[in-house]
């Protein structure tokens, strides 16, 4: 066992072991943390491995959210039905998206202004769909808050809880595995240099569009715990560009293409937030928007002095590889 | 749909566009010369608005004058910003650039926030509300003066690329950042330089546009997406190109107010840009690069 399976051990075994000591405060602030960490995952691997940038994943939380809380509110299909239709759903869409922008040769900025304007147009899309209760959103009865009903996501905090970090090991596991397989070291050619990638025979559009599959049906099933998680859905909010932000923060803080960036960043950043709350809070500060302004000071010497994040730095502190 | 009413609504988008045109200009040449997205762009443009509603309140400065002094800290806003921040990211990668300029919105929009909080402001002159008649038809104006003014400063602009050394100079770095390094140019002075009359254009369209709207802080992403629409759709970098799709989202925001629910506007505008992406992704006036 080496001394990075050794800490990941470590890790894990102190977050198991969590809920039974911690507040519920503290549970809901670990429970959005591990969020986070998992969207910050999928998104990873379209950007951190294969390079392609979307500002628009904010996308698929909606649409994954929407396809599962609607199967719910309307026919009473439960979270385990929902998150095939999610997936299904953002697969369908994120292969649209990709094969129109790779066939046109879209990079770049034009391809991350793409993803915004996808994401957009949902989000005035759904104002309109009354079925999904248009703007005024959509509510799911809160069913169950003790027990653990887990088919239907039906559950006590500590389940919530329990499953995010669940969905958020499994994704470090299938990125550790993507990132090694044939898959990943592909995407790492064409995120260093497409043309070269290309020049040597591979593939590229059809590599990119896995990234973006792969990165999409992630993304969805974030999108469902959301759904079930918060029980209420407003296209305002959850197709906002500012959920997207939200998403690619982590990873690009905690350091973008890393297995452990996008947990690590998730973590940083949450608790930064709270922390400047509860700071804000002991000074009297607490008009609207000073959190934020702090948060984004933060932000921008984050970028400025640690360009390629946190966890790089801090795995060569501690003598682990990436 | 009374005719004269349509060409009404039509004429009062194209004076509008005009503005968001200006608006626009300012992101495209931006991007053009520093190949840099400007993220915070509607939050400029909001904080020029601010600007607008302040000077008005406080010495009864009508906006069009209040534009000079306006513009012309922009401008320095712009250089400093330019110099100070982004000049150092110019090598590295898109994404951050973007992460960088995303944090300079957030404090930009916030601040605005903790400073005069969310309820809408505005600038109330009598003559804004009085309308011109040309023979059947009703012009704004406000929104004329607005448009003339949005046209003024593009032209100067325009004069100042193609008849200025330093214009020139800049079109150089533009064309070839190592070719203007070669020859001598001070290229980070000169993208500075170009960071602060962008700025310089997004403070004279924010000052126009409080004439025509009511300023809050939530403002300032919405005019970053709408810069974005109307600098795909025009063609990044062209500067004729940023004009003509600000009138066409103008316009198109004003009929499909008519003709779909209003809400759903701006959908059309997203639409538009989708299309222009695939079909035609250097814009309708953009060179291939």
């Amino acid at each position: 066992m080496t001394r990075a399976h050794a800490l990941l051990a470590t890790l894990l075994a102190l977050l198991v072991a969590f809920p039974a000591a911690a507040s519920p405060y503290a549970l809901s602030v670990a429970t959005l943390i591990l969020f986070f960490a998992f969207a910050g995952q999928a998104w990873n691997v379209m950007m951190g491995f294969a390079g392609q940038l979307s500002l628009g994943h904010s996308l698929y939380v909606g649409v994954g959210a929407y396809a599962a809380a609607g199967l719910y509110f309307h026919f009473g299909i439960g979270a385990w039905a929902g998150v095939f239709l999610a997936i299904a759903a953002c697969v369908l869409l994120g292969a649209a998206i990709g094969f129109l922008a790779f066939r046109f040769g879209i990079s770049g900025v034009y391809f991350a202004l793409l993803t915004i304007a996808f994401a957009e147009f949902t989000r005035i899309g759904f104002d309109h769909i009354q079925w999904l209760g248009g703007p005024g959103g959509l509510f799911i009865k809160v069913e169950h808050r003790t027990g653990w009903d887990l088919l239907n996501l039906r559950g006590a905090p500590a389940m919530f809880y329990y499953v995010m970090l669940g969905l958020t090991c499994a994704a470090f596991a299938l990125c550790a595995w993507l990132l090694r397989s044939r898959a990943g070291y592909y995407w790492q050619a064409i995120r260093e240099n497409e043309e070269a990638a290309q020049a040597l025979g591979i593939n590229t559009f059809r590599w990119k569009m896995l990234a973006v599959v792969i990165s999409s049906a992630m993304t969805a099933v974030a999108g469902v715990f959301f759904a079930f998680y918060y029980n209420n859905l407003f296209p305002e909010q959850i197709f906002h560009i500012s959920r997207s932000i939200e998403i690619i923060l982590g990873p690009i803080i905690g350091g973008l293409g890393t297995l452990f960036g996008p947990i690590l960043g998730a973590a940083v950043l949450t608790i930064l937030a709270d922390g400047i709350t509860e700071l804000l809070a002991a000074l009297g500060w607490e008009f609207p928007g000073v959190k934020q302004v702090f948060y984004g000071l933060v932000l921008l010497i984050v970028v400025m002095f640690l360009p390629h994040g946190i966890w790089p730095t801090l795995a060569r502190k501690l003598g682990v590889g990436k | 749909m009374d005719p004269v009413n349509v060409v009404n609504l039509v004429l009062a988008g194209v004076l509008t566009g005009l503005v968001y045109g200006l608006m626009a200009l300012g992101l495209s040449v931006i991007f053009g010369v520093v190949r840099v997205v400007n993220f915070a762009h509607g939050e400029m443009m909001t904080i020029a608005m601010y600007a607008a509603v302040v000077l008005f309140a406080a010495f009864k400065l009508d906006p069009f004058l209040a534009v000079l002094p306006i513009a012309a800290a922009f401008f320095l806003l712009g250089y400093a910003l330019q110099a100070g921040l982004i000049n150092p990211f110019i090598t590295r990668p898109e994404h951050s650039q973007f992460m960088l300029l995303v944090a300079v919105a957030l404090i930009m929009v916030n601040a605005l926030l903790v400073g005069f909080g969310p309820d809408a402001r505005s600038v109330q002159l009598d003559y804004l509300l009085e309308s011109i008649e040309v023979g059947p038809l009703l012009l704004d104006r406000g929104k004329l003066f607005a448009a003339l003014v949005a046209c003024g400063t593009a032209a100067l602009l325009f004069a100042f690329f193609k008849l200025t050394p330093t214009g020139k100079a800049i079109r150089a770095c533009a064309d070839n950042y190592l070719g203007a390094k070669v020859v001598g140019l001070n290229v980070k002075h000169l993208y500075a330089l170009t960071f602060g009359l962008g700025s310089a254009c997004v403070a004279v369209a924010g000052c126009m546009m409080v004439l025509l709207v009511d300023v809050t802080p939530n403002l300032g992403p919405a005019y970053t997406l709408l810069a974005f629409v109307i600098v795909i759709v025009g063609g990044l970098g062209s500067m004729a190109g940023a004009l003509l799709g600000g009138v066409l989202i103008g316009v198109s925001e004003a009929l499909a107010g008519l003709l779909i629910t209003p809400s759903a506007k701006s959908m059309f505008s997203f639409g538009l840009l989708i299309l222009v992406l695939l079909l035609r992704p250097q814009g309708l006036l953009g060179r291939k690069t």
